[in-house]
C-alpha cells in the first residue's frame, strides 16, 4: 500500500489519541500540530513504525509569532520518507518566556547544527543538546536577531538619513 | 621532405625607443654626473610603481577584480602584476565584497599581519559602507575595524573604477613622506582602531 496523508493521519491518531493532533494540509503536505512535550515521542514513532519510517530530517526551524499569546515561538520539523518520497511537517509551540524544547539530536544527527541555528536566531533552548551555542552569528551577539522585536537594520549605523528613506 | 630552413638575413632592428615607457624622474638638481633629489620621492617612485596587492575578495566585487587583473584591463600596466596571497609580502590590501561581522576579526588579522608600510583600498559599496546589506550580520564598512586609504564606489564598480582607485592609491604612495609611519598622527590613527 502506498503511503499517503490519510494513512499517516490514521496511524498517528490511533497511536496518540483523537485530540492529540491538529491536522491541516497545504499544497498536499500534511501538517500536524501538537504539544511540545511529546515531540520526541512523535518523532520516534514516525521513525520506528515500519509503514511510516520517516527517517530523514530535512529541515528544522522556528517561527516567531508575537501575536500568539503563550505560543509565540513555534518549532517546525520537516520529515521525509525517502523510500516513499513523502514529506511531513510537524509543528510545536512554546511560549517565549519558557522556550525549552527537547532536542532531536539523539534521533537525527542532522538536528545538531539545525538546532544550534534555531537557537542562534530565535533563542529556542533545546534541552539535552550536546553543544548548544551560536553557529552562524558572532559569539558576542547578545540577542536573537530573527525575533520580531529586533529591527532588521543594523542599529550601529549613523550615516543613514531617515528622510532619504521616506520615514523622516 | 624536410622543411627548408630559412634565415632572416635582413633583420629589421627593433625600435624600442617608443615602446618602452619609463616613469619620469622626480624634481631635483642635476648636473654633470650627479642628480640630487629627496629620498622620499625616490622611495615613493619605487613603491608606487611596484605595488603588491593582496586581494581579499568575498563576493561580486572580487569578480570585477578578476577582470581587472586579466588581460583586457590589465592591472599589470600599473606595476601590480604580482598578486600576493601572503599578507607578509604585500603592501596593498584590496578588500572587495561584503564583510560579515564574523569575518571582521579575520580581516583585521590579515591587516595586522601586513608589514608597514601598508595601504588599504575598500572596493565596492559593501566594503565601504555595508552597501545594501544594512543588516544585523554585516559589518557596516570595513573602516569600523581597519583604516582605509581609498574607497571605490559602485555595486560592483567597473574595472575602470577599480583602476582609478588603484591610481589614487599610487598617488598617495608616491607622495607619502618616509617618516609618516613614525608620526604621532599615524600612531593616533592606529590607536583609534585599537592597534598597537
Amino acid at each position: 500500500m502506498a503511503l499517503d496523508n490519510a494513512y499517516i493521519q490514521q496511524q498517528l491518531t490511533s497511536r496518540f489519541g483523537e485530540d492529540f493532533f491538529i491536522f491541516s494540509e497545504s499544497y498536499g503536505m500534511l501538517t500536524a500540530e501538537f504539544a511540545k512535550e511529546s515531540n520526541l515521542k512523535v518523532l520516534q514513532f514516525l521513525y520506528d513504525e515500519p509503514s511510516l519510517s520517516f527517517r530523514f530530517l530535512t529541515d528544522l526551524c522556528a517561527v516567531h509569532n508575537p501575536d500568539l499569546e503563550g505560543k509565540e515561538l513555534s518549532v517546525v520539523y520537516h520529515l521525509h520518507n525517502l523510500s516513499e518520497n513523502l514529506r511531513l511537517r510537524l509543528k510545536i509551540y512554546t511560549s517565549i518566556q519558557d522556550p525549552h524544547v527537547f532536542t532531536a539530536t539523539r534521533l537525527f544527527s542532522s538536528a545538531n547544527w539545525m538546532e544550534r541555528e534555531t537557537y542562534d536566531f530565535y533563542g529556542v533552548i533545546f534541552t539535552g543538546h550536546p553543544n548548544l551555542k551560536r553557529v552562524l552569528n558572532v559569539d558576542e551577539m547578545d540577542y536573537f536577531p530573527l525575533r520580531k522585536e529586533y529591527p532588521l537594520e543594523d542599529q550601529t549605523r549613523i550615516d543613514k538619513d531617515d528622510e532619504m528613506f521616506g520615514r523622516g | 621532405m624536410s622543411r627548408p630552413v630559412r634565415f632572416n638575413i635582413n633583420p629589421i632592428p627593433a625600435d624600442t625607443r617608443e615602446a618602452v615607457s619609463s616613469v619620469e624622474a622626480p624634481d631635483g638638481y642635476s648636473g654633470e654626473g650627479f642628480f640630487a633629489t629627496q629620498l622620499s620621492s625616490v622611495v615613493g617612485l619605487a613603491r608606487k610603481n611596484s605595488m603588491w596587492p593582496l586581494p581579499f575578495a568575498t563576493s561580486c566585487c572580487g569578480i570585477e577584480f578578476m577582470a581587472t587583473m586579466a588581460s583586457h584591463y590589465d592591472l599589470a600596466r600599473f606595476g601590480a602584476e604580482r598578486v600576493g596571497f601572503s599578507p607578509r609580502q604585500c603592501d596593498l590590501l584590496m578588500v572587495m565584497g561584503t564583510i560579515a561581522k564574523k569575518m571582521g576579526p579575520v580581516l583585521r588579522q590579515v591587516y595586522l599581519q601586513m608589514a608597514e608600510p601598508r595601504w588599504v583600498i575598500a572596493v565596492g559599496a559593501c566594503a565601504s559602507s555595508g552597501g545594501i546589506f544594512d543588516s544585523y550580520s554585516v559589518l557596516q564598512g570595513i573602516d569600523q575595524i581597519i583604516p582605509v586609504d581609498v574607497y571605490v564606489p559602485g555595486c560592483p564598480p567597473r574595472p575602470e573604477a577599480i583602476l582609478d582607485g588603484f591610481m589614487k592609491i599610487q598617488e598617495l604612495v608616491g607622495q607619502e613622506s618616509i617618516r609618516r609611519r613614525n608620526s604621532e598622527q599615524y600612531k593616533q590613527l592606529l590607536n583609534s582602531y585599537g592597534i598597537e
